[in-house]
């Protein structure tokens, strides 16, 4: 792939729809988490208004539960921080992978599309940009279906969260990973992108069990990169 | 330390989305002041997968068998027809089923 063959992705509302509905359903099991997450701020002390708050703005699941853990009546503001950044520090990397088609755009549009950006809408935009399917749709539209489901969850969470049964006894704690995990193989597999994974989890796995916790994407991550940087795709 | 009263929570929640934002839109930004050349763009190539993939690595190893089962399925099932929806459904329905048993 050369860049310079590369037009505008497309951004219209009715590309946005489309992204819209093709990620509902997976929206609809991000509920389920924003439900228990709801409940437990709740449970932590946390106002209505601030819980609400936090989900609209802050928006990302893990990095909101792991502040549940330091919040009291004093919070330590830096490991906060850090923590919040170290959780989150995953969606640099995505936002990078989108660059090549987000080059392309107007600034102004670019940095709009990438507000909403989270893991399952990032990935499956990615997976039609990859598929030659030249549109942002999946990331706006899909993204503004995940924030109003993981806000609708955490306001659910809030009112009738001790009437939520356990969901792990229906799978819904795999839906993510199922998710994931159905993106990665729906990609284009060449032996180096293969040899990516590979290099990339081995060095997550050990990034995850020896160094400081938060840091297995990153590494995995920049490894497997470090694959396609060495082993360059055949001129075209 | 910071107090939660008084506004303080209000300022540690826009804080943490602050920070959450600059996150979202760092990377666009690091990668427009970076010259793109064939080893950069290699290397965001096959980073791409390599996130899902870092992402994925806990979420198996801390799963249980219920759990780990489920995302065989979804691997075999990728891997015959390559159509998300039917191989997340099909992880998930194997999660709940060995669970119930």
């Amino acid at each position: 792939m050369v860049m310079s063959d590369r037009a505008a992705p497309e951004l219209s509302l009715a590309l946005c729809r489309q992204g819209f509905w093709r990620l509902l359903p997976i929206s609809l099991f991000v509920a389920v988490f924003g439900a228990a997450f709801g409940l437990a701020a709740v449970q932590a002390g946390l106002p209505g208004h601030e819980i609400l708050l936090m989900s609209a703005t802050v928006f990302a699941g893990t990095a909101q539960f792991a502040a549940l853990e330091m919040w009291g009546t004093e919070v330590p503001v830096l490991p906060l921080l850090a923590t919040t950044f170290a959780i989150n520090a995953r969606m640099l990397l995505m936002g990078a992978t989108l660059y090549p088609w987000m080059s392309r755009l107007p600034p102004g549009q670019r940095y709009a599309s990438l507000v909403v950006l989270s893991d399952a809408n990032w990935a499956m935009n990615l997976n039609d940009l990859q598929s030659g399917r030249n549109t942002l749709g999946a990331l706006v539209g899909g993204g503004f279906a995940l924030w109003l489901t993981w806000l609708t969850g955490t306001l659910a969470g809030m009112v009738f969260g001790s009437a939520i049964s356990d969901p792990r006894a229906l799978g819904v704690d795999m839906v993510m990973g199922c998710f994931m995990l159905s993106m990665v193989l729906a990609g284009r597999r060449t032996s180096r992108t293969v040899l990516a994974w590979v290099v990339g989890g081995l060095a997550a796995y050990a990034a995850y069990r020896w160094l400081p916790e938060n840091s297995h994407v990153l590494v995995g991550a920049l490894a497997g990169g470090l694959v396609g940087a060495l082993w360059l795709e055949d001129k075209p | 330390m910071m107090a939660t009263e008084a506004g303080g929570a209000l300022l540690l929640i826009a804080l943490m989305a602050l920070v959450t934002l600059l996150a979202r839109l760092g990377g666009v930004l690091l990668m427009s002041v970076v010259p793109m050349g064939r080893r950069v763009e290699g290397f965001i190539n096959a980073m791409a997968g390599s996130v899902l993939v870092a992402v994925l690595v806990p979420v198996a190893v801390e799963a249980d068998t219920a759990g780990q089962l489920a995302l065989l399925a979804t691997a075999v099932l990728m891997a015959l027809y390559r159509r998300p929806m039917p191989a997340i459904a099909a992880g998930i329905l194997v999660a709940a089923l060995v669970r119930a048993v």
